[in-house]
Order: structure tokens, then sequence, then C-alpha cells
């Protein structure tokens, strides 16, 4: 297990204060901490070995060049992947998905294409693709969750789950392309990339599968190369490293096909006035200086979190998760989205006192679903604007992010609106929880909620038609 | 939070000149996308002043208790005048202990109504 009070010790900025008390830092699903050992080894590099890389043969390039390809094979290590060559160092997750759309998808993608997405996804893993579409007349797919039905076929509630029928009935000849994130970030749903990356190589061979893993390395063990898939995009910023790193993955044959995504020093091979060649992999995709010191700091990164042990950093979140969804379900007005056992059984309760479809307490239903969620939950109280639930949270020291979190798309589907979304990490505490707790009872008494309320009114609504995916034609 | 004053929440939960307005001569929409945040407001005018004026939206307390109280101010004024509504007054409406963090949201209804000033339409109207 974490030892919570040494890893405490390692992240100064959790000694600060905010507004006059302890910070309580429950936004690390936008982006993490750091811990001592990433900001030192990046002051160490700029002030023992800063130099550029791969271009001197003096000492310092030298050096500089092996803690850069150093921490490439850490991280390889790390997530699973045998030949570091194909860790490509980005910007971010968003840079690694334009990256593929643009120099993969551009190429490959054309009109009447199809490519697969869930509704759930990012931004940065809807909007690369809604462009090419609107571009070249590819056919966007959105696969929806999965709806619960009670009895008449009414829609009670969902689960935050991907609706797997409706994600196969997408899969045709024409597919492309299919991709769907690792971990969501508004639900904390965690996709069984394995058999989703198995169903699209079985029911749609010639597609690609690109898995976004922004939400996933940073909190459990990933092991890229056993999912099947054919890209990988991850952020170093929300995994204990600096930001302005990301890393792509992808296999060897499809990198090799691919042209450069940007062009300039460091990715070439042989330059005339005529024309040039290009690089080996990874150094084809990173023109120009790279983020050298970003690299590093997160190979400092990668080191602490090996040493924790992924297992435990998973079940301390899990514990965690448990422990916020017990305390947050007994509040009568705050209304959970995504997979979670309170919902499950608060969903049976309500389908026994209405005498509704009693096939919905399946014991299926009953299972804990913590297991499949990550350290994220993201709530509404009552028709309490989430921004104000997060700016009074602040004043008491609670750190937590609120409005659509890069997933606007998800929200319509939901009907939820805005919601108040807190986030877990190797740092945080019980104790944290019950402030969150105790923030939100503070909410409501500034907001005059005493008593009886109209928790009904933010309740999912869900304009689902059918279990089909939607079909978007630009 | 010294600024979830009772006067704000009143605002928010019983919004003055709330919903649409049947044949507005000028419509104006202003959103925040990051959080989020949307009004609408619906003019008529006649000589060059507000007759009437309403609003839609949805968002935090401060955004709808703004753009309420903004509502009330705007009424009987001249359309000219609204290009020169300061954030300085709309804070002498809302309360002046928003944190700088939430001002975006105060100020959100206030972009709304200083797009009418220099609006076309609302300009012809005025001359008309």
């Amino acid at each position: 297990m974490i030892d919570g009070v040494k890893v405490r010790k390692d992240f100064p900025i959790l000694d600060r204060k905010v507004n006059g008390k302890k910070i309580a830092y429950l936004d690390s699903a936008a982006t993490s901490q750091k811990p001592r050992q990433v900001i030192e080894a990046i002051s160490d590099y700029y002030q023992k070995s800063n130099a550029n890389i791969h271009r001197g043969i003096h000492t310092l390039s030298l050096e500089a060049t092996e803690a850069y390809e150093g921490a490439r094979k850490k991280v390889a290590e790390f997530v699973g992947v045998s030949d570091p060559a194909e860790i490509i160092f980005v910007r971010s997750t968003t840079e690694a998905i334009n990256l593929v759309a643009y120099s993969w998808g551009r190429l490959n993608i054309d009109k009447g294409d199809e490519i697969v997405l869930t509704v759930a996804e990012h931004h940065s893993n809807f909007v690369p693709w809604q462009q090419l579409a609107a571009e070249n007349g590819a056919v966007i797919k959105v696969v929806p969750l999965r709806p619960i039905r009670g009895s008449q076929g009414k829609l009670i509630d969902i689960n935050g789950e991907l609706d797997i029928l409706a994600f196969r009935k997408a899969l045709t000849k024409k597919t492309k392309l299919v991709t769907f994130f690792h971990v969501s970030n508004v639900l904390g749903t965690v996709n069984d990339v394995q058999r989703l990356a198995f169903s699209v190589k079985r029911l749609a061979p010639q597609a690609l599968v690109l898995v976004d893993g922004a939400q996933a390395v940073a909190h459990m063990p990933v092991d890229i190369d056993s999912i099947g898939c054919d890209f990988y995009a991850f952020s170093g910023h929300k995994m204990l490293g600096p930001t302005g790193i990301g890393v792509l993955w992808a296999r060897r044959e499809i990198l090799e096909q691919m042209a450069p995504f940007q062009f300039g020093g460091e990715m070439i091979s042989k330059v005339t006035l005529e024309k040039s060649t290009w690089n080996d992999l990874p150094w084809k995709f990173e023109a120009g200086t790279p983020n050298i010191e970003g690299a590093i700091g997160l190979g400092a990164a990668v080191d602490y979190l090996t040493e924790l042990g992924m297992e435990n950093v998973r079940k301390h979140e899990i514990e965690l998760t448990r422990y916020a969804l017990e305390k947050l379900t007994k509040i009568p007005e705050v209304v959970i989205y995504g997979p979670s056992y309170y919902s499950s059984r608060q969903r049976r309760e309500v389908t026994a006192k209405n005498n509704i479809n009693s096939k919905v307490s399946s014991p299926r239903h009953l299972a804990d679903r913590t297991i499949n969620r990550a350290g994220v939950v993201s709530f509404n109280i009552g028709n309490i604007p989430p921004h104000d639930v997060a700016s009074i949270l602040d004043s008491e020291g609670v750190e937590i992010r609120s409005g659509y979190n890069c997933a606007e798309p998800l929200a319509r589907f939901l009907g939820s609106g805005p919601v108040a979304r807190v986030s877990f990490y190797i740092y945080n505490t019980r104790e944290e929880v019950d402030r969150l707790v105790e923030g939100i009872l503070k909410v409501r008494e500034v907001f005059g909620i005493v008593g009886k309320w109209d928790s009904g009114k933010k309740k999912p609504r869900i304009n689902l038609q059918s279990n089909h995916p939607t079909i978007l034609h630009t | 939070m010294d600024f979830y004053r009772e006067e704000i929440l009143e605002h928010w939960r019983n919004p003055q000149n709330f919903g649409e307005m049947k044949k507005p001569d000028v419509v104006i929409e202003q959103v925040n996308p990051l959080c989020g945040d949307e009004v609408k407001f619906f003019f008529k005018i006649k000589k060059g002043r507000i007759e009437k004026v309403s609003f839609t939206g949805s968002g935090c307390a401060i955004s709808m208790a703004s753009a309420s109280m903004l509502s009330e101010a705007v009424k009987n004024r001249r359309v000219s005048d609204l290009e020169l509504v300061t954030g300085q007054d709309v804070l002498g409406l809302v309360g002046d202990k928003i944190t700088p963090a939430r001002l975006k949201c105060a100020f959100l209804p206030l972009e709304a109504v200083r797009k009418l000033g220099s609006s076309n339409k609302a300009k012809g109207q005025a001359f008309a």
C-alpha cells in the first residue's frame, strides 16, 4: 500500500495554504502535482548538463542526449513497449492525436470512410476527427453509453459504460479508424480496451485502433503491447511529469509508412537543394530541438511511479473513490455520474419502490463497479451551478474542477449540463474527502438548501433514440 | 463566500425579465466557452430607448444574477448610453466582493449589453 504521509512529503506544493486553509488538491485529472524528485531532475539537468542533443560531440551534448534517450527507454518499459523507437515524444496527448490525424489520417481516410468514436471522448480526441471529416467528407460514427431500461423499455439510468452492442454495430467494411478513451476524464469509466481492440480486429480488420490513454497511464498498470491497438497517446503532466511533454506510441510498421508531421532539424537524414530524406524512428517525428527537460522530468516521474508500484497506485485510488462515493451518495441532493456500486444500489431501491422491471437488479448490477472506475467522480448538487460549487469549495481550500471538462458532447448526451468533478491521486487522503463533504455542506448552506430539495431536476436526461450509433455526415 | 449575498441568490432564484421576447428588435447572445455559461438578451427599442428587455440563459449564480440586475438597470436607458456602462457599474450592482476568478462570470451579461450599443440594427432604430 501507499504510505500517504511519506508520499505527501515529496510534494512541496501540498504544504501551501489556499484562502487561509490547508490545500486539498482534488483536480489531478486536470494536472497532477509534481514531486521534489521531478523538480530536482529538471533543475539538475539545467545546472549540470544543459546542451542541445544529437548535435555536438562535446561532453554536455552527449550527457544531454543520454538523459533524453534514457527517458525514452524508461517510458517504453513503464508502458510495456519493447521497442523504444516506437515512443515518439510530443507536446501532449492532444498533439499526439493531431499527429495521427494529420500524418496518418489525411493519407488513409477518404470521403465516405468511417471513423468510429465514443460520445464520451475528450475534445482532443473528437475535434481533430470532426475537422478531418469536415475537410474530406469522411463519416463519423458516435457510439453511445449503455442505457439501462426499466419496464416498457423506459430509460431509467445509464451507468457510464460504453454500449458494446452499438460499438459492434458501428464497425463496417468502411471503418478506417476506431478510437476510444482508456479512462473517461468525466465519468471515470475504465474501458476494457483489450476487448474493444479485439472486436475491431475481428469485425473490421482493415481499421486501425487509437486509444486515448491520457487518464490511464498515471493511474493504473498499462501494458500497451498487450492491448492490441495501433496507436496509444498519453501526457506527462498528468503522471507527475512536467507540462509540454507527451507520448505517441504506434506500431513500427505504421510509423515507418507515415509521413512526417513537421519538417526541420533533427527529423532529416539528408538534405540537398532538390530533396530531403527522413531520419529513422523515432526522430522522424521529432522535428526541431525537442522538450529535453520535459523528457527528463517525465523519466524521473516514471522512476517515482515505478518505485511506488502502479498496482499500489490503483489500489489507493479505488479505496479513496469507494470512500468518496460512499460519503457523497449520503447527501440527498448529490447526483453522481458514471459507474458506481452505489448508483446501482440506489437504482435497485428506486426500482423496488416503483415496482418496475425486476430484471434491473440482476446480479451483474450488484457488482462493485469501482473496479471499472478510476479515481474520477463527477457530480451535481441539486441545481446549484457547478461553478459556484467550485468557488465555494475553493474558499475552503478544496480545489476541484467544474464545467464541461472538455467533453461537451457527453454533457449534452447525459443532459447533465456542466458538472463538478473531483479526481484523486497518490497524495490524496480520506481526510481530504471528508473536507470535500464538509465543503459541500457549506455550499448547501450558502444556497439556502434546508431539507427538501428538488434533486430530480438535474438527473441524467437522455436523448437516446436507439442503441444505434449516431452518424454524423458533415 | 462573501459575494454570495442574499440579493444575488434571490436574483438567481427569481431572475427579473427572464424569458424569450416575441418579435424583439435585437437579439444578442454571449457565451463563455470555458464554463459553458450563456446568456441571450432580447431588446425592444423605441426612439433610441430600450422599451423592453428580457433574457434567457444558463450559467452560474453570479452570471445569472448579474444578467437579471443588469436587465433592470438598462430599462428605459438610451441605447447610445450602453457603450458607456462599465465593469465598475456592474460591480456596483452585484457587489464589489467578487473575486478575480469570478469577474468573467459577472461581466458576461455586460459584454452582451455593450454589444447592443454598437449594433447597427439598434443604431438604425435609434434614429428612426
